[in-house]
């Protein structure tokens, strides 16, 4: 364990190397001059003021003295200057991230617990109705865009029911948040109402968030359960399950002691992606639901063609997505023991 | 298999000729656009691909004789811009998937032959390609790519193209290095044919069957990933049929939404309708030519 843990975290610097150089060899795609244009706002407006900007910052230079003078600032956590946030990278960074983390811990946990459940029980009753439902339910939710989810969502239970509004919280509620009395501390709506006890800022915040947490996870549901359930059939046929109940163990408990443990193995890889594909939905969920976190101000900025905050964002998911992996699969190494051997 | 045992098989699943008749459908759209929706006007001809417009009013307009499906804010086409869109989201798909397919076979090809350090090398490429979300990889580089070529449906496509061909490399690798243990390989090899002509002739067309049923349901997922590109902004421009930008105006006009649901639904169903029916022929495909995992998902 301790060879295979020491591999991965070999190859970590590698990896973080490897992400860097692809996301600053993306604005060697664009000439001097196009990226002089990306770091000013506005030009002198004189003969050669433009060659004057890639002069001074030597941006013709050979594309390894650009990208390790680059790196030289990110690695002391400098990321540009933000022409749409019209402040640092890194500051942006650390104003929006607790939102977007609020949305994805919201989403983890009901997103497992019912996917994984759904599988089980759609594989344990194969071809029953429910199994039929469940498999449709996959089946449709992995065609639906986030998007046209999140709209249609938003029509039904916004526009037209008024049940569950946009944004992260309500006026009123933005009102309290922001003034003196309401100590803010981690920047986390829903935990920071509770620690001030504000049940009914809670409850608002809570409001907000049920849509977005719904649109980020029936994608995910549908595919967690698809890979469950088929892993589970799979289970459910080998020779050991058999023998569980030929000695008369009862079935809840063939399924829950014998079963489900080994059919969880690929389910556990599969949650991994799953939550490396969370940061893409971030972004277009958030930018539905004008939900102001991470992925809303990622959006905004690439639309905005804002390539400095697009390029520093990048490098920030870039380096929480290689780091996360290592995490799934070294956790996979302590799930599933041949992994350790090869 | 035989052709006959494998339309057998194909039609005896409901779900399967459901989204077969789907595709065809999309297909005949596609096909018969100018007959469905036709230009009108010179300029029109030339670039069938612009929404009409019918004056510049910013409310949308509901379904009404003269449009179809409405108008949205713009006023441009609803109806028009759904059948053209059919004709993107095909070009879309076919040209990312065919492209990224000879890349990740190319490379794929090299990486499993050679194997060794140029294995080794390519992989952790793959990787670093990998260690982004496809989407979030894409909106990136067609920012940036947008500062040099414009907006537009080369942009995007390139984007998408740029990180969607590493699935396809490990994968191909993969069939690859189980074909290249089959003994006809090694008999070739005695005879002494060339590492070159091994690769092509006896290797790649049995390593590439299964590549190819995935490469259907990719399809699928270009559209998609296309049109969330499109949704944001960074794909086609304002007015080009194209399902995903037309979905964009939606955004503007979400708190009145209840009443101008055709903005949203109409381009959206036609979407969805289309991912459906990809992946239920990908899953019948995935059924027929794999039974162990027939009805497992």
């Amino acid at each position: 364990m301790h060879r295979y843990i020491i591999r991965r975290l070999l190859i970590l610097p590698l990896l973080l190397f490897g992400v860097s150089v692809l996301i600053f060899g993306m604005t060697q795609l664009l000439t001097p001059y196009e990226r002089a244009s990306l770091y000013v706002s506005d030009i002198p407006k004189r003969v050669g003021a433009l060659d004057d900007i890639v002069k001074k910052y030597g941006l013709d230079a050979p594309f390894y003295i650009q990208y390790g003078r680059w790196l030289n600032k990110v690695l002391h956590g400098d990321l540009g200057f933000s022409k749409v946030g019209k402040q640092p990278v890194a500051d942006l960074i650390k104003n929006h991230f607790p939102a977007t983390l609020e949305l994805a811990l919201w989403c983890i946990g009901p997103l497992i617990y019912v996917g994984i459940q759904l599988g089980i029980i759609s594989a344990v009753k194969q071809n029953s109705p429910l199994d039929w439902f469940v498999r449709t339910f996959a089946i449709v939710g992995w065609s639906f865009p986030l998007f046209v989810f999140g709209l249609l969502a938003l029509m039904i239970f916004y526009a037209k029911l008024g049940w569950f509004p946009a944004g992260r919280l309500s006026d009123w509620a933005t009102q309290v948040v922001s003034s003196g009395e309401f100590r803010v501390i981690t920047k986390m709506n829903t935990i920071d109402a509770l620690l001030n006890g504000r049940l009914d800022i809670f409850w608002d915040a809570l409001r907000h968030l049920i849509l977005p947490v719904i649109t980020l996870s029936y994608l995910d549901w549908a595919i967690l359960l698809r890979v469950t359930r088929s892993s589970m059939l799979e289970v459910l046929r080998q020779e050991y399950v058999t023998t569980a109940r030929a000695k008369g163990l009862e079935e809840p408990k063939v399924i829950q002691r014998h079963a489900r443990p080994n059919a969880m193995i690929p389910v556990v890889t599969m949650g991994g992606m799953t939550l490396v594909g969370l940061l893409s939905g971030l972004v277009i969920t958030e930018t539905i639901f004008n939900y102001r976190g991470m992925g809303w101000f990622f959006a905004s900025a690439a639309s905005q063609l804002d390539v400095i905050t697009v390029l520093g964002f990048a490098m920030f998911n870039g380096t929480i997505l290689v780091l996360g992996n290592l995490g799934v699969d070294i956790l996979y190494g302590f799930v599933d023991p041949r992994v350790r051997l090869s | 298999m035989t052709f006959g045992r494998f339309v057998r098989k194909f039609v005896t699943n409901p779900l399967s000729v459901l989204g077969l008749l789907l595709l065809l459908g999309f297909v005949a759209m596609a096909i018969a656009a100018p007959f469905l929706a036709p230009p009108q006007g010179e300029r029109a001809k030339r670039e069938p691909y612009r929404i009409p417009r019918d004056g510049f009013a910013a409310e949308p307009l509901p379904p009404n004789g003269e449009h179809r499906f409405g108008t949205t804010e713009g006023q441009y086409d609803i109806y028009y811009g759904v059948v053209w869109g059919t004709r993107t989201a095909f070009k879309v798909g076919i040209i990312c998937t065919s492209i990224t397919l000879v890349i990740g076979l190319i490379v794929g090809s090299i990486a499993a032959y050679y194997g060794g350090w140029v294995d080794e090398v390519l992989m952790r490429i793959v990787e670093i390609f990998q260690a982004f979300p496809f989407l979030l990889a894409a909106i990136t580089l067609s920012a940036v790519l947008q500062a040099r070529l414009g907006r537009g449906l080369i942009t995007g496509m390139l984007a998408l193209i740029a990180f969607g061909w590493t699935g396809y490399s490990r994968l191909i690798r993969g069939d690859i290095l189980t074909v290249k243990q089959r003994d006809y390989v090694l008999a070739a090899r005695a005879v002494g044919v060339k590492n070159s002509r091994i690769l092509i002739k006896h290797i790649l067309p049995n390593a590439m069957f299964p590549t190819m049923v995935v490469a259907s349901m990719r399809i699928a997922d270009y559209v998609l990933s296309f049109a969330g590109l499109s949704f944001l902004g960074l794909g086609t421009e304002i007015g080009y049929a194209d399902w995903g930008q037309m979905i964009s105006f939606a955004r503007n006009w979400i708190p009145s939404l209840a009443d101008y649901w055709y903005i949203l639904v109409y381009p959206g169903m036609a979407i969805v309708l289309f991912v459906l029916a990809w992946n239920l022929v990908g899953d019948a495909f995935r059924d027929i030519l794999d039974p162990r995992l027939q009805g497992s998902r």
